[in-house]
């Protein structure tokens, strides 16, 4: 008896942050909309017709003027909404289809093996997707997540003839879609190796299928050899189990504005070391050292510039924010030096383990009981009542260092206090 | 001092309660072979379905159907809009909370208050369904 081959969608949103944005803005439905990064700096989402006007990564202060021009409307990102969003859109997804890897925050690739109506299926979560949370997706389905990706890069090029919906499964259709895509669109193909290629004669996606893939290996790498056997439709790429514990844990922010003095920056460090520690509880590990690095701007000519970083050893594994906040402060305090207008702090984790995974030694003390149940009950109450609840005494509520965010919308599906309102009128 | 940390009041509604009666001494508790499931109004209302939204509502033309200024509504995006239904409607892309009545080939949105007359929907008017408000909750203190 042959195996099934398998089948792979990848469904991923459409101008998804914009998306979001529309969703609570009826209004803005046919206004161009550009969402910004952290602190207000540049441009990174737009909406589908706000795409002639902006290009990605355009900072906001060059462009205030074109967008007033076309009446583009920007935002300050709203993770809160956006992740909410996101969460209801790969609900849906999985009740809908056997397996599912969220791969972002806007995009799932699907496990379809064995699923005989592949189109109606595809449409059937397009609409439903579309109708529970107001966000367009399009869907590629293909024999390897490779071609997945493609298809759905088509459906998203060919809106109106496909509907959002793309199955390549076929060769035929599969060859067409080959034919017709710049090797650029290929899953993994970066601007530099696009002009590699482009040398050898490797123009489009069918190009690259019918490389040979030896030479792909040689010339480039293993990675881009299977990319180029998936094209052809050959499974190198299994869908993912969800990823192992991190081996280190970031939390790193520009602040709001830059700081000169000492105590916003400990604040600053702390809120920071508590985000962190919350990160390294939810993934279950213990740290052995924290790394606290701050700098000043890096590009302002007239700005006196320094950057420096300390490594601090902990007396023991810990994830224990009181402990962690204490080294964090005492490593920001060797490294601070006065007379420098500092942009940046960022907070690492390091050399993580997981509990009962380190070697004690004998005489070596550990994470006392009491620690780990306080910070479930941290962590509980915070996600019952929402993050920053309870937080060390160090980390203000609403900080004047904070993320500068200024055209905020509100979050519509987490805070009882900032809902839609609708009138009865 | 001595402790217990008991379950969070159930969010899912599905979860047990953990028993954490202690038991060092004394009698144990004729109920601990009794807990069931707390109550959850999050289930009872559905709000933590994907496809379940809460809004809050202003005004006073939805008076007659229960639904007052400040009152919480629950909205279901998944429901085929139906006639007699209270809808989240987008009129030309403005908001509105009304009965969606459907006669023949009219569409008309009714508000529940004489002092508001009813919207017919007009050839050139664009209106699309937000959601179905499924419940709404209002606080009286």
């Amino acid at each position: 008896m042959s195996k099934v081959p398998p089948v792979f969608g990848l469904i991923d949103c459409n101008s998804f942050y914009a998306s979001c944005e529309r969703v609570f803005r009826p209004d803005l439905a046919k206004v161009p909309i550009v969402v910004l990064s952290n602190n207000d700096g540049c441009v990174i989402a737009r909406s589908y017709d706000a795409k002639p006007y902006v290009k990605m990564g355009e900072p906001y202060f060059q462009i205030k003027q074109k967008l007033k021009q076309h009446g583009i409307v920007p935002f300050s990102s709203n993770y809160a909404l956006y992740g909410d969003m996101s969460e209801r859109v790969m609900t849906l997804i999985e009740s809908m289809v056997p397996a599912v890897e969220v791969y972002s925050i806007d995009e799932a690739f699907v496990d379809l093996t064995g699923i005989s109506d592949l189109d109606s299926l595809g449409r059937k979560i397009r609409s439903q997707v579309l109708r529970c949370t107001g966000i367009p997706v399009g869907v590629g389905i293909a024999h390897t997540k490779t071609l997945a990706k493609l298809a759905n890069h088509t459906a998203k090029r060919l809106q109106a003839q496909t509907g959002g919906v793309v199955n390549i499964c076929d060769p035929i259709k599969r060859d067409w879609v080959l034919r017709n895509t710049d090797v650029a669109e290929v899953w993994g193909v970066g601007r530099r190796m696009k002009v590699h290629l482009d040398g050898m004669g490797i123009k489009t996606a069918m190009d690259l299928a019918k490389a040979d893939p030896w030479t792909l290996r040689k010339n480039f790498s293993v990675v881009i050899e299977k990319t180029a056997r998936e094209l052809v439709g050959t499974p190198c790429l299994e869908l993912d189990e969800p990823d192992p514990p991190k081996q280190e844990i970031c939390c790193s922010r520009m602040f709001g504005k830059r700081l000169k003095e000492l105590p916003p920056i400990k604040e600053a460090v702390a809120a920071y070391m508590m985000r962190a520690s919350e990160k390294l509880r939810a993934q279950r590990s213990l740290c052995k050292k924290i790394r606290v690095s701050i700098r000043t701007g890096m590009f302002n000519p007239d700005e006196a510039k320094y950057a420096n970083g300390v490594v601090i050893a902990l007396p023991y594994p810990t994830d224990d924010v009181r402990l962690l906040t204490t080294a964090a402060v005492d490593a920001l305090d060797r490294v601070f030096r006065p007379g420098f207008s500092y942009s940046k702090a960022e907070v690492l984790l390091l050399n993580l383990c997981q509990p009962g995974e380190y070697t004690d030694d004998l005489f070596a003390t550990s994470q006392p009981t009491e620690a780990t149940r306080v910070m479930s009950v941290l962590d509980e109450i915070n996600g019952r009542w929402g993050r920053g609840t309870l937080r060390s005494a160090s980390v203000p509520r609403n900080p004047d260092w904070g993320m500068r965010r200024e055209m905020m919308s509100q979050s519509y599906t987490t805070r009882l206090d900032q809902l839609w309102e609708i009138r009865c009128t | 001092m001595s402790y217990s940390i008991l379950g969070p009041i159930s969010e899912g509604g599905s979860k047990v309660p953990l028993c954490l009666f202690r038991v060092p001494a004394g009698f144990p508790s004729p109920a601990a072979d009794h807990i069931e499931a707390q109550i959850s109004l999050d289930e009872v209302l559905n709000i933590r379905a994907p496809h379940v939204y809460l809004v809050s509502l202003a005004g006073e033309s939805m008076q007659g159907a229960g639904i007052y200024e400040g009152d919480l509504a629950v909205v279901d995006r998944s429901i085929e809009p139906a006639h007699g239904h209270i809808v989240i409607a987008l009129l030309n892309n403005e908001p509105v909370c009304k009965r969606l009545c459907l006669r023949g080939r009219e569409v008309i949105l009714m508000s529940e208050n004489p002092k508001y007359p009813p919207r017919y929907v007009l050839e050139g008017d664009e209106l699309s369904i937000w959601g179905v408000i499924t419940s709404s909750v209002r606080s009286h203190v």
